[in-house]
């Protein structure tokens, strides 16, 4: 049975590469992880030819992240083996990893902030690395100019941006010379034309040999440059193919089961009037590492969705807690609801007049970890649920179990703790919370960030019937499929500046990308300097 | 003042700053790595009595300060032991550590209160100690402040100029990312807190060796407390914890310094100025949020388990 799934994989990877018949790069027989509560993988085969590009694809907790730890050495299977180009190994740790000529880039980048590129660099390299380079920093620089990376090795990596950070990780295992490149979801903090770039080095990677393995949930970037796909569901392999030969939908579709729904048109909507507004909004930020907001303007109609399409760490963050009142540093008149200044309210306050947020941080900010379910709904609810200074506890427990309900959150009931549920799930019952307030104004920012598909859809049409309801939204996100999805206007956020605000019918993901990348900054800044003069 | 009186203050600075010198470096390695450690009080009293004892019973004054730092990294192991195998909090264990380390070397050194031994001699550097006025502040001391020097110019090449440096800062500032790129988190842990323990011991044992050579109960008085602050005060860096050593040592000789001169002020109001100017310097650093955010190690009190990186 196994001999034979290799069998078919080698013939079907061979159609597409042409690999010779020797041993696989890697090749995972019967891994298997059992979690507390949860089967992470479930003999999980999985085979890669040396120049392959393979993606790993499946829903949030269909065991994508456990598989490529358990190959990086970060998690030991309970079952199973693996082989490296033929032979047996137990890759104990992420050094055996790197040792065996493992690479991995990770989701969230495991940089240090602190220090240089070419510092960054040399703490991965092992000795015997070290001993065969004499000048790191000029190597990376040769290996940047091969590659067209473009990462300079004398900066501090807390001036980067996150393209930039990501190119650092790719740079630390090109250093190492890798055989097997691991990128867990690489292109969710990049802007399209970064992707493009990024694919280019890919390329030119695997026609030099090395595997790559890819994980993704952007399905027509899986069909561009993937040779071969694995997909996971509920921990076991469902499914492999040959993405070129497949289209998106039907790749989602063995993702999910049967209910993906990917060509989802939403009527497009005009608002009424003028809800909300940022008024030439400029404010230094309060972290080290963050962004300062420039003269920030725009106006949330009634009725309406504005996205703000832009890459992590452009001033989202700041913004949003602007925009929620954590940070109400900003002038009176810097912010209105409703033709009625609200700069200097504090966030409670702001929640009181009907504006509703769902932050990025899920754990911290839009719930307290250690608290219960029916605990968290009493943090933002319009009344608190108080009737005479007393705590209705009975009606937040219902409030609670009816958004469970509602949302489908696998959770073991109302009394579970907020940090015992997955990120999506959590997400979910956050973002039920806020939209079962009826907000006037809610701020969002990633709804559906790791949500599976199904809830994503549950997600996007309360959204929609809260702004048919005459409500305003604002949706910040990195995801800018799903904005042009749910958004009536958009708009793009770089480097603390925000683009002007268009109608999505009236523009295409290349000129937001182009935004995105900081493109409009010129222009506006000619245009106040005219009207200065 | 003559030229002579100052440069006497000056040397009896350098004096008793190094043992705040000793404890200081310790403690920054230790912080460096991301773990803030409390027990530095507890820890300098027990290499305190247990040097004082080593010395007393054989004579030695080298086997006396071996055995205060053997002391020092065994009450930190206790420390290590608690908060990275079983993640107790650090905070409470370090706090902990002062107050067992506090009782015990009373217990322990109770019978030998009073007694004298003859401590360190000073040696005079040929040469070096020749040069007016500097010679006579940095180079007539006892072995002890040169290996003090030795110490602090070492760590600073090894913090700033080597890849051990490096992973320390690392750990420091970014386990997960510390332990997914290879490096072994715990171990190097182990190593900086053990490192902080050995010096906190060579402190103490500076304490009852030379600076006063006996044993007297809780003969620190607060100097594991000013260390912490020190650390603080120099933004984690090498350099600055040697100059701020000596400022700190200068503000606890300014009462001494102040009668000599004179002056009538009551000595129990300048005998605070070392704990005043902790506080004060606390709040001067705290007040700039932004800058101590920059300059102190990322995760500095944040546990880490290599078992919930998944």
């Amino acid at each position: 049975m196994l001999l034979q799934a290799n069998k078919w994989l080698r013939q079907n990877g061979a159609s597409t590469l042409n690999t010779q018949q020797i041993a696989s790069r890697l090749e995972l027989i019967d891994i298997t992880k059992q979690y507390p509560g949860c089967l992470a993988n479930d003999s999980i085969n999985l085979c890669l030819q040396p120049g392959e590009i393979h993606a790993l694809l499946g829903e949030n907790g269909a065991g994508k992240s456990t598989l490529v730890k358990t190959i990086y050495g970060v998690v030991a299977p309970d079952k199973g083996d693996i082989l490296w180009d033929g032979k047996e190994v137990t890759i104990k740790s992420p050094s055996t990893a790197r040792d065996l000529g493992i690479g991995m880039v990770f989701q969230h980048f495991s940089l240090f902030e602190t220090l240089t590129v070419s510092q960054n660099i040399e703490l991965c390299l092992s000795q015997k690395h070290l001993a065969n380079i004499d000048d790191l920093a000029e190597k990376i620089r040769q290996l940047s100019e091969e590659y067209g990376l473009n990462v300079d090795p004398d900066k501090y990596v807390h001036s980067l941006s996150i393209g930039e950070r990501q190119r650092v990780e790719i740079m630390r295992c090109l250093v190492q010379s890798v055989k097997l490149l691991i990128l867990d979801e690489p292109t969710s903090v990049l802007t399209p034309q970064e992707v493009s770039g990024l694919f280019d080095v890919l390329r030119t990677l695997s026609k030099e040999g090395c595997s790559i393995l890819f994980i993704s949930h952007k399905l027509h970037e899986v069909t561009e440059i993937c040779h071969q796909a694995t997909i996971l569901r509920g921990g076991k392999v469902v499914n492999t193919c040959v993405p070129s030969e497949e289209t998106p939908a039907s790749i989602a579709k063995m993702m999910v089961g049967d209910l993906a729904e990917q060509d989802t048109q939403y009527t497009k909507k005009e608002g009424t009037h003028t809800l909300f507004s940022a008024n030439n909004l400029s404010l230094p930020s309060k972290q080290p590492f963050g962004t300062s907001l420039k003269n920030i303007q725009f106006e949330l109609k009634a009725g309406e969705i504005l996205g703000i399409a832009g890459v992590a760490g452009n001033g989202q963050d700041e913004l949003m807690a602007i925009i929620s009142g954590e940070d109400n540093r900003t002038n009176k008149s810097s912010l209105s609801l409703d033709q009625m200044d609200i700069g200097h309210l504090h966030a409670g306050d702001r929640r009181k007049l009907g504006m509703a947020y769902v932050p990025e941080e899920r754990l911290g900010r839009g719930a307290v970890p250690d608290m219960s379910l029916t605990e968290n709904t009493l943090l933002t609810h319009s009344t608190g649920f108080i009737k005479n200074g007393l705590v209705q506890w009975q009606e937040a427990k219902d409030y609670a179990s009816r958004l469970i309900k509602k949302y489908k959150v696998k959770c073991h009931g109302e009394f579970s703790e907020a940090k015992s549920l997955s990120g999506g799930n959590l997400q979910k019952f956050i973002m039920g919370r806020e939209i079962g307030q009826n907000p006037k104004v809610l701020i969002c920012a990633h709804p559906t960030w790791g949500v599976d598909v199904g809830a994503a859809l549950a997600i996007h049409q309360a959204l929609l019937d809260l702004r048919d309801q005459g409500a305003a939204i604002l949706l910040i996100s990195e995801d800018i499929d799903e904005l042009f999805l749910l958004a009536d206007r958009m708009s793009a956020i770089c480097d603390g500046h925000l683009s002007p605000q268009v109608k999505t019918q009236d523009t295409n993901i290349d000129q937001i990308g182009q935004w995105m990348a900081g493109t409009f900054i010129d222009t506006q800044r000619e245009l106040t300097q005219e009207t200065q003069s | 003042m003559d030229a002579d009186l100052i440069t006497q203050i000056l040397f009896a600075a350098i004096k008793t700053g190094t043992p705040l010198l000793f404890i200081a470096l310790g403690e920054v390695i230790c912080e460096k790595s991301g773990i803030l450690n409390l027990g530095q009080e507890g820890m300098m009293l027990m290499g305190a009595v247990l040097g004082f004892l080593a010395a007393y019973t054989t004579g030695s004054m080298g086997l006396g300060v071996l055995a205060a730092m053997i002391m020092g990294s065994f009450m930190s192991l206790i420390f290590a032991v608690l908060v990275l195998q079983l993640g107790a909090n650090q905070v409470a264990t370090g706090l902990a550590l002062t107050i067992f380390g506090t009782g015990l070397s009373a217990f322990v050194g109770s019978g030998v209160v009073g007694q004298t031994i003859q401590g360190f001699t000073p040696i005079a550097i040929p040469l070096l100690s020749d040069i007016p006025y500097l010679g006579e502040i940095l180079f007539k001391h006892d072995i002890l402040v040169y290996l003090s020097f030795a110490i602090t110019i070492a760590l600073y090449f090894v913090v700033n100029k080597t890849r051990v440096g490096l992973t320390l800062k690392a750990v420091g500032e970014n386990p997960n990312a510390a332990n997914a790129i290879g490096i072994k988190v715990l171990q190097v842990r182990y190593l900086a807190i053990m490192f902080g323990g050995a010096m906190a011991g060579i402190s103490g044992a500076y304490m009852s060796l030379v600076y006063t050579p006996m044993w007297v109960e809780n003969m620190t008085a607060g100097r594991g407390w000013i260390a912490l602050a020190l650390v603080v005060f120099a933004s984690w860096r090498i350099g600055r914890i040697m100059l701020g050593a000596y400022l700190f040592g200068l503000a606890s000789i300014m009462h001494l310094v102040l009668q000599g001169l004179g002056w009538s002020i009551s000595p129990n109001l300048l005998a605070m100025l070392p704990y005043m100017a902790t506080v004060i310097v606390m709040v001067i650093i705290s007040a700039d949020h932004f800058k101590e955010k920059l300059l102190a190690p990322r995760s500095l009190g944040k546990p880490f388990d290599p078992r919930n990186m998944a």
